[in-house]
């Protein structure tokens, strides 16, 4: 019943990290964290970049170390998992939402590849609309892209869907 | 040769590749065309840059290397195993670009064949690099067709790009002396059939582009020895200028 109690705490402790470049989204709605175990030693958590050169891994694993220890008075080990890689579904339905209402429009669901379509066919985050082109594959940070919404004529980014 | 010293090799010359071409993209920045093209070769720079990084760590993991940063800013010139394709001066923009639709497919091919790799380190790391890698030639193949279309001028130029840059390209699979070893352990395929694959790969672009593929008479070899142009030194004195100031500092 404690180690549950704790599992449970150090969950809500990794809610409340936020991404640095996303400051809506936590790294659990993120799907960055791959695993939680609690010992005697203290907390062990595995995560994941979404993109293998993010420049704010370090920042990350500084934050999920300094938010459980703070929230959970127990020292925190944390290290990134080699055997799982991120890919775009790991984003939560409430994540997606949120990315929308940030205005970015998040990555549509792939069946393992990621196929042009997914890349170009992207609605406004603004307006709705799908009137929409590609304008760079390469946006303000590694994991977005550039595009324009020929409807509301405003630029708006896209998470990529990676596999 | 053994193994354990085979994979090495390997690993550093993909690893230097990237972080030379990391670096000659990132000269891009603030100078690109247009705003969208500084953005992304700053990207893709970050990107390079990100995975020789990450090969580096494998190296000091699994062969007794040296602190990646140590390892990136300390070797003579003559240490280093890039094509000379990827130490070439950043040119002009389509020269920078074709360089950048030549390399990217070749990446894309040999991190495809990593991703059956019987090395686990590097088999775990081109899965998550390869799919990476779609937006690099997404951008370069869009591009070349985008320049080659827009005009007599823009498509000689393009077609210039490529005959100069095409012996250069063919550099990037020079073979290296361990080969037999590593394909017969199921490392990855060799030099050989990447090339092929690349030819593959490139040819229909070229052909929808409306280029004409040079033959390869003459790939530019050495850089896999350690033989250089005098453009790896002046890089590698501007790239290491303010980390030899104190290598010892923390970031």
């Amino acid at each position: 019943m404690q180690t549950i109690t704790t599992l449970q705490a150090v969950y809500n402790a990794l809610d409340h990290v936020m991404d640095p470049e996303i400051p809506v989204l936590s790294v659990l709605e993120l799907g960055m964290i791959t695993d939680v175990k609690v010992d005697l030693d203290g907390v062990h958590v595995k995560m994941i970049p979404t993109f293998s050169a993010c420049p704010a891994i370090d920042v990350i694993k500084e934050n999920i170390t300094n938010a459980v220890e703070r929230e959970l008075q127990m020292p925190a080990f944390v290290t990134v998992d080699k055997e799982v890689n991120w890919n775009s579904n790991r984003l939560t339905d409430t994540a997606k939402e949120k990315l929308r209402n940030y205005g970015i429009a998040p990555p549509g669901k792939h069946e393992g590849e990621v196929n042009l379509d997914m890349l170009i066919k992207v609605s406004c985050p603004h307006c709705g609309s799908e009137n929409t082109y590609l304008r760079s594959p390469f946006g303000s940070a590694l994991c977005r892209a550039l595009h324009f919404c020929k409807e509301c004529g405003m630029m708006f980014e896209q998470f990529k869907p990676l596999s | 040769m053994q193994l354990e010293q085979a994979l090495p090799e390997l690993l550093i010359k993909i690893a230097d590749d990237e972080l030379i071409i990391g670096h000659r993209n990132s000269e891009w920045t603030g100078l690109g065309p247009v705003m969208e093209e500084d953005i992304a070769f700053s990207s893709m720079a970050q990107d390079k840059i990100g995975h020789a990084w990450a090969l580096y760590r494998i190296l000091q993991e699994h062969f007794n290397g040296s602190d990646p940063d140590q390892f990136a800013f300390m070797r003579a010139a003559a240490a280093f195993k890039c094509c000379h394709l990827a130490e070439m001066p950043i040119g002009s923009y389509d020269f920078s670009l074709m360089r950048h639709f030549l390399f990217d497919h070749a990446e894309t091919v040999r991190y495809q064949s990593f991703s059956q790799s019987s090395f686990t380190p590097l088999q775990q790391l081109a899965a998550k690099i390869k799919g990476e890698l779609k937006y690099h030639t997404l951008h370069a193949d869009a591009w070349i067709l985008q320049l080659c279309t827009a005009g007599a001028e823009s498509k000689a130029r393009m077609q210039q790009a490529l005959d100069n840059c095409f012996q250069l390209a063919g550099g990037i699979f020079e073979p290296g002396e361990a080969e037999t070893l590593l394909i017969a352990e199921k490392v990855y395929p060799g030099e050989a059939a990447l090339y092929q694959q690349w030819l593959n790969n490139i040819s229909p672009v070229i052909e929808k582009a409306g280029l004409t593929l040079p033959a390869m008479t003459a790939p530019v070899y050495g850089g896999r020895k350690g033989q250089h142009t005098e453009h790896l030194q002046q890089l590698l004195n501007e790239m290491g200028e303010v980390f030899r100031l104190d290598p010892e500092a923390t970031w």
